[in-house]
């Protein structure tokens, strides 16, 4: 955690780094856009429910973009519907995240070559933090794209770097 | 009723409508109908008493690809008759017997009268075959793109054979 295992000076005080302490907040209660495409969100309800739980990591999907921290791109991006997840990702408040889910998200996945119709890649739209590869990735992949999100949060600084 | 029977009951009813058959295929064998009377052909099915075609099952375009390359006099090649056409596949519930029909149109003025106003299930589907050929269907309510975005370029339909796909829509690049 590098934030439970700091030294007590004093009992009932905990004494940490006002940075450490914010990223572990927000790392630990990343709300998500609940926001599905394809077969990928299939795999991504699997993982909200009770057998991989996504709740254990404070993540719990949200219906507003206003109150989303993470939005989860899970599934092959239409042309049609790039317009409305480029929207919606700009009504998130900052700080917002965006993990990549699936091949058809990543990279276009099967579409990459006759399909007229697909993005071929989310990221020529709204910037990508993690990339879950997998087609459809199955929940422990997902799980371990999270993780990794928290370990880019969890490093994250706020001061102004000299 | 068998497909005999259909036949001969739709050129009884329409003596002067022309009416062809195509079984060379080895699919189940269909009548090829006038785009432009299509319309009335379809209400017919639906309510006379002994064909009661209550269901549209399915409408769908087809890109025939079938141009002709013709020489004029001064040798140069010119490509006609391409068609699109539109399938039909109608189904009973109530007699439980089936048939397919067909109808081309030249791909210059690919005009075909709709049949919305006979089973309300072909507004959506000759929709779709307007989005991906570009067929029109005259006296459709309601004639835009349903599956491709509605600002998609004009004239432009993913399912014709010469398709090409664009390189950019709305600023997104598209080929890989």
């Amino acid at each position: 955690m590098g934030f439970l295992d700091q030294e007590f000076s004093d009992s009932n005080i905990l004494i940490t780094k006002s940075e450490d302490l914010l990223n572990w907040a927000r790392l630990s209660s990343l709300w998500q856009l609940s926001f599905g495409l394809a077969c990928c969100a299939i795999e991504m309800m699997a993982t909200s429910a009770s057998h991989y739980d996504f709740d254990r990591f404070g993540v719990i999907p949200r219906p507003s973009p206003r109150q989303a921290d993470v939005i989860l791109i899970s599934g092959t991006v239409t042309l049609k519907m790039a317009t409305r997840i480029k929207r919606l990702y700009e009504q998130m408040p900052d700080p917002k995240y965006i993990i990549s889910m699936g091949s058809c998200a990543n990279c276009g996945g099967p579409y990459w070559e006759h399909g007229y119709h697909v993005l071929k890649g989310i990221d020529r739209v709204i910037p990508v933090d993690v990339y879950v590869p997998g087609c459809p990735p199955r929940p422990e992949a997902l799980l371990e794209g999270l993780l990794k999100l928290q370990e880019k949060i969890r490093n994250e600084r706020m001061r102004k770097t000299a | 009723m068998s497909f005999e029977e259909i036949l001969e009951k739709l050129k009884n009813k329409f003596p002067n409508y022309k009416f062809e058959v195509d079984n060379e295929l080895p699919v189940e064998p269909f009548i090829i109908v006038n785009p432009l009377e299509i319309n009335e052909v379809g209400k017919y099915l639906r309510d006379d008493e002994e064909l009661l075609f209550d269901s549209l099952m399915n409408l769908s375009g087809v890109d025939d690809n079938n141009a002709n390359k013709i020489k004029d006099e001064e040798g140069n090649v010119k490509l006609e008759g391409r068609t699109l056409s539109v399938y039909y596949h109608l189904h009973s519930m109530k007699l439980n017997h089936k048939i397919a029909l067909k109808v081309s149109a030249p791909i210059e003025k690919p005009e075909i009268e709709s049949v919305e106003s006979v089973w309300k299930a072909a507004d959506w589907h000759e929709r779709e075959a307007y989005d991906m050929f570009g067929i029109i269907f005259l006296n459709h309510p309601n004639l835009i793109r349903i599956l491709m975005p509605y600002d998609w370029e004009e004239g432009s339909y993913p399912l014709r054979k010469d398709f090409e796909t664009p390189e950019f829509y709305n600023g997104m690049k598209i080929p890989y």
